[in-house]
């Protein structure tokens, strides 16, 4: 058993590094993971945020960078489903579950190579910050914490979408249902304005939904304020969505 | 048992309402080919992917060296290799560096690892290329690299499916020779194709497989037989003689003559007979004097074969399909 284990470490391992060289060797795809968020973030800086009235410590900036960083989690996690669709069709997870590596660590390794595009991401994202006026407000503990409440949100947001990957299985279908879910979700949120603008019945989705409270989450470690509330919600949603959809990805990649 | 590397009992298998297998029994004897021929859709993939552990049959058993598919299937995989049409080929990855990632997921030791993928870089003439990414490879080449990473682990049992598929003529004798080889080195083999020839080169045995279905089985030369064997062709241009030299012939087989009026052929299936019956043609017509052009004997095409087992010619069913 302990050798199973082991092994499975290993393979998850190789398979993340295969990944990571893979994404490294695509211009493309560095270009969408780390230039798009960038370009989110600089627009809103510059071009919208001046028209946004929002009243923090440091200015709209400092408001920005918390949000941008999870609509990151969300955007970034549309690979994890656009990877696993595209291995599907060319029948390379056929081939490697032919061989006797871990069968989990198609999965995992896909996942791990994610996290690990989402954590330069955030890295290229919060330096950029810095260079446009951002600063964390709140220490240097609640600002590490922060970074590890993104990347959570980012591996869970990462298994609904290898879930959606796996199930649909076609690469277009798979962009297609990804936007229809990411676009609402990162927009109608608190990650560029005050929700307090919306119309009354779109507040009630905006409020509630998770995506916000992953935001709020980030930016009360960020800037400080009211931190304890947002936390464990955000706490309550990343563990059911991680359970949910965990398995239900796992589920579907057996069924593969 | 023992004796088989791959067997295969009443194997069944449905995607819904789509019974893909309907009762597959194969046997295949250790260091030797078997081709599964069969149009697109007659179930050779569904059976390579059981027999390769990636889907569970519904009925029936598959063993590979003894080991059950289902039950042992992580042994199985430590000694089957796969390759198919498309690839485990990563396209930004250099050659090199796809079979060194093979052997870590087949938990080789790095150098191991190493020393493999020269190795076979070598053996498939892909050396000057293995340095660069697969994606520049030509169709042959990546087809190549696609069947050295099955070996890396150098596995007993091997599974090819459709190795060849839309290959040009050329990629194709290559991958053949190359595939020879391998059988020459002791390596168990199972090849589907929907190619008629390349069973025809490869094999020792052959399945036809229609509709889930073993439809016919045996040697390249059992299934010729099966539609009367060697056919023996000439033309006889005068019309007036025509008659009297096709009741000559027939004395040679137990078939009736074809006699086509328009082009002057007569054609005569002949069994086993060859080689015979072409000496005794040529003794029988001369005694009368009569002239003859391109007397021979021909072979029947495997497509031949398929055509008077299904009704259908091999491509024409696959293009239906």
């Amino acid at each position: 058993m302990t050798e199973r284990l082991k092994w499975a470490v290993i393979d998850s391992w190789t398979m993340t590094r295969r990944n990571l060289t893979l994404w490294v060797r695509v211009p493309a795809y560095i270009m969408f993971t780390v230039i798009q968020p960038l370009m989110f973030m600089l627009l809103f800086r510059y071009v919208f945020g001046g028209a946004i009235p929002i009243k923090v410590k440091g200015g709209y900036v400092n408001y920005l960078v918390p949000g941008v960083i999870g609509q990151t989690c969300a955007f970034t996690s549309f690979n994890t489903a656009l990877a696993l669709a595209q291995e599907i069709k060319k029948g390379s997870i056929d081939r490697l579950r032919s061989m006797p590596m871990a069968r989990s660590a198609v999965l995992v390794g896909r996942l791990g190579a994610d996290l690990v595009r989402l954590t330069v991401t955030i890295g290229v994202l919060i330096g950029t910050g810095y260079l446009v006026g951002f600063r964390f407000e709140n220490g240097a503990g609640p600002a590490v914490l922060m970074i590890l409440l993104a990347l959570a949100i980012g591996l869970a947001l990462a298994c609904v979408s290898a879930f959606t990957g796996l199930a649909i299985k076609d690469e277009e279908s798979v962009q297609a249902f990804g936007l229809i879910w990411v676009f609402p979700f990162t927009f109608v949120s608190a990650a560029f304005v005050s929700i307090a603008s919306m119309p009354g019945w779109l507040q009630a989705f905006a409020n509630n939904q998770p995506l916000s409270i992953f935001i709020e989450a980030l930016r009360a470690l960020a800037l400080g304020g009211p931190l304890a509330q947002h936390l464990w919600q955000s706490a309550a949603w990343l563990v059911g969505i991680l359970v949910v959809f965990g398995s239900l990805a796992a589920r579907a990649y057996r069924r593969v | 048992m023992t004796e088989s590397a791959i067997l295969v009992e009443q194997l069944h298998k449905s995607f819904g309402p789509v019974e893909a297998l309907r009762g597959i029994d194969l046997a295949v004897p250790r260091g030797t080919v078997l081709g599964v021929l069969g149009p697109n859709g007659a179930g050779k993939t569904t059976a390579v992917r059981i027999l390769t552990t990636l889907l569970r049959p519904d009925r029936g058993r598959a063993v590979i060296e003894g080991l059950d598919v289902v039950r042992r299937a992580a042994e199985v995989r430590k000694i089957i290799g796969l390759a198919g049409q498309s690839a485990a080929i990563q396209d930004e990855l250099t050659g090199r560096e796809n079979l060194e990632f093979v052997g870590r997921l087949y938990h080789l030791p790095r150098d191991r690892c190493r020393r493999r993928a020269a190795d076979l870089l070598a053996r498939f003439e892909l050396v000057d290329a293995g340095d660069r990414a697969a994606k520049t490879y030509s169709g042959g080449m990546a087809r190549r690299l696609d069947l050295a990473a099955s070996l890396v682990a150098e596995p007993a049992v091997l599974f090819l499916d459709e190795p060849t598929t839309g290959l040009d003529p050329r990629s194709r004798i290559g991958m053949w020779s190359l595939i020879r080889d391998l059988v020459a080195g002791g390596t168990t083999l199972l090849l589907t194709t929907q190619y008629l020839d390349e069973a025809d080169e490869l094999a020792d045995q052959i399945v036809v497989i229609d509709h889930g279905r073993v439809i016919a089985s045996g040697t390249s030369d059992q299934l010729k037989d099966q539609v009367g064997g060697d056919v023996l062709e000439f033309t006889v241009a005068d019309p007036a003689r025509r008659i009297r030299a096709a009741a000559l012939v027939s004395a040679l087989s137990d078939h009736d003559p074809q006699v086509d009026e328009a082009s002057g052929l007569i054609s005569l299936r002949i069994g086993r007979r060859g080689s015979d019956a072409l000496v005794e043609a040529v003794r029988i017509l001369d005694q009368e004097q009569i002239e003859v052009q391109g007397l021979a004997t021909h072979r029947p095409s495997l497509d031949d074969v398929f055509m008077s087992l299904t009704g259908h010619s091999a491509e024409d069913l696959a293009e239906a399909r």
